[in-house]
């Protein structure tokens, strides 16, 4: 039964008896037409669209742990399109496209919050870049705004006007925001396991089977599966999942760390990110303090990062807003990321048949699960690229045709 | 904070050191006779294990010097510390 305003109603008036759970817990089967491994934003979101973009009705997610228990669950919930390459503005904006319609779509409240994504200059040089971010993106179609340091201070207040680097202006992009990280997860598990897909959480994938070339099973901890297709989406394990199909990938594993601190009144309506302090932070709805900075610059599969890089995070936060020293951390935790060399997914076939990837998101993965889901389901469902992810096939390597937003983007890996 | 004994230093705190990335990757070649495909795995594939990582380190705010270190990616634990040039330790290699 779908959520509104009337079931809430109702099950106000009978004590809230009749919540049944989102999903089921379902045991796996001997086989299905595809299974996809991992169950985080892009693995359920491909289940999802397969089901409800292609009609596949044999499908399962496989999880190791519980759904949107890794990096889904450990990001910094930013979702924007302001990227610099045609081809990754038209990827990243279809996903903030997918993002805006995203609750009525699922009928679950992913609380997306378009309050805008404000980048900080502190020279003048900066903003001349900007200005040429700015020009790429309006160009591409893509919301942008060039801002006077008085307008970079009417948005965010609190701002340090006396930095060591004063802010001389910045950008900001209005339709990007944040979104309920943990309801994205649980929308699209909800949404899939009403169009029949099996999701088998504490199910990991401990090898793949193929004959003449082509896959055929997944060997789990939960017994062997047949599969006609399969779909490695495990972020930063995919350098394991590949090898157990004898492939490499260009992709190292790095610790991303990110904290909250204690909640508080509303004190900050934007996003706001200083490529100079190599900081972004946000308030959450709860109203603690959302921030982030750069990896932890050696590969890790730890799950947690080191102190180093929390202390300069929290030293460029209080550079940007002095008022912030008064807060207490209430927690740090880190996802393991999968960076690739041109800063841009990997998405599409690989040269086993019928297993496909979809990985190499980096520090940049949330805001981008609408589209990985919608474009991996399209690469399975047709055994061939989607026009959106075609420039991002796993082949760019050997190609050299590689989309290299790590430098035209200026984002922050 | 990983506590990393350079060679010709002595142990010392990982904000000193920069990581190179995965070591022991040799240039193919002559050019020539390199397909892309051989190329592409050169330049970007990475085995990035899960478990013991062979890697360069650099010990940039100190002396100066690149080394080998051998370490667990899941504890971090360093495992060995060896010269440039040198092979890894049997034990540790994959």
């Amino acid at each position: 039964m779908g959520y509104s305003f009337l079931r809430l109603a109702r099950e106000a008036l009978r004590d809230h008896t009749g919540w049944r759970p989102a999903w089921r817990d379902a045991e796996p089967k001997p086989r299905y037409d595809v299974v996809v491994i991992g169950g985080g934003g892009h693995g359920l979101a491909t289940a999802y669209y397969l089901a409800r973009n292609h009609g596949a009705r044999n499908v399962a997610v496989v999880e190791k742990g519980w759904i949107g228990g890794g990096n889904t669950g450990r990001n910094t919930t930013v979702i924007r399109s302001n990227y610099y390459f045609p081809s990754s503005a038209e990827l990243y904006d279809l996903s903030l496209r997918l993002y805006e319609n995203l609750g009525v779509d699922l009928n679950y409240n992913v609380m997306v919050s378009q309050r805008g994504f404000l980048f900080l200059a502190h020279a003048p040089l900066q903003l001349e870049m900007y200005n040429r971010i700015v020009n790429a993106l309006l160009v591409n179609g893509i919301d942008a705004e060039l801002l006077s340091s008085d307008e970079v201070f009417r948005r965010a207040p609190l701002l340090n006007r006396a930095m060591r680097w004063p802010v001389v202006g910045g950008f900001t992009q209005p339709r990007a925001g944040i979104a309920r990280h943990d309801a994205v997860a649980w929308g699209y598990a909800r949404a899939a396991d009403r169009l029949g897909v099996d999701i088998v959480q504490h199910c990991e994938v401990t090898g793949l089977r193929q004959a003449g070339g082509r896959i055929t099973a997944v060997e789990t901890t939960r017994g062997t599966i047949e599969a006609g297709a399969v779909a490695i989406v495990v972020a930063g394990h995919s350098s394991v999942l590949a090898a157990m199909a004898g492939l490499r990938l260009p992709v190292t594993s790095y610790a991303l760390q990110a904290m909250v601190s204690e909640p508080v009144k509303p004190i900050l309506d934007t996003v706001v990110n200083s490529p100079a302090t190599g900081v972004y932070v946000s308030q959450s709805d709860k109203g603690e303090l959302v921030f982030g900075g750069g990896l932890d610059l050696y590969p890790s599969y730890a799950q947690r990062g080191n102190l180093p890089v929390v202390e300069h995070v929290i030293a460029g936060l209080i550079e940007m807003f002095p008022a912030f020293a008064q807060l207490r951390l209430m927690r740090k935790w880190a996802g393991i990321v999968d960076v690739v060399h041109d800063s841009s997914p990997i998405l599409g076939p690989t040269p086993v048949d019928g297993l496909y990837i979809n990985c190499g998101w980096g520090t940049g993965g949330f805001k981008a699960i609408p589209a990985g889901g919608w474009l991996t389901a399209h690469c399975i469902a047709t055994g061939g690229h989607h026009a959106l992810s075609a420039p991002f096939d796993l082949g760019r390597f050997a190609t050299g045709a590689l989309v290299d937003e790590a430098a035209a983007a200026g984002i922050a890996h | 904070m990983l506590l990393i004994a350079c060679p010709f230093c002595g142990p010392r705190d990982e904000t000193e050191f920069r990581c190179g990335g995965e070591s022991h990757i040799a240039r193919p070649g002559p050019a020539e006779t390199v397909s892309d495909e051989r190329w592409g795995d050169y330049l970007f594939n990475r085995a990035n294990p899960k478990g013991v990582h062979l890697e360069r380190w650099l010990h940039g705010h100190g002396c100066g010097q690149w080394f080998n270190v051998a370490r667990d990616t899941v504890s971090h634990r360093v495992l060995a510390v060896y010269r440039m040039g040198d092979p890894p330790p049997k034990d540790l290699t994959p």
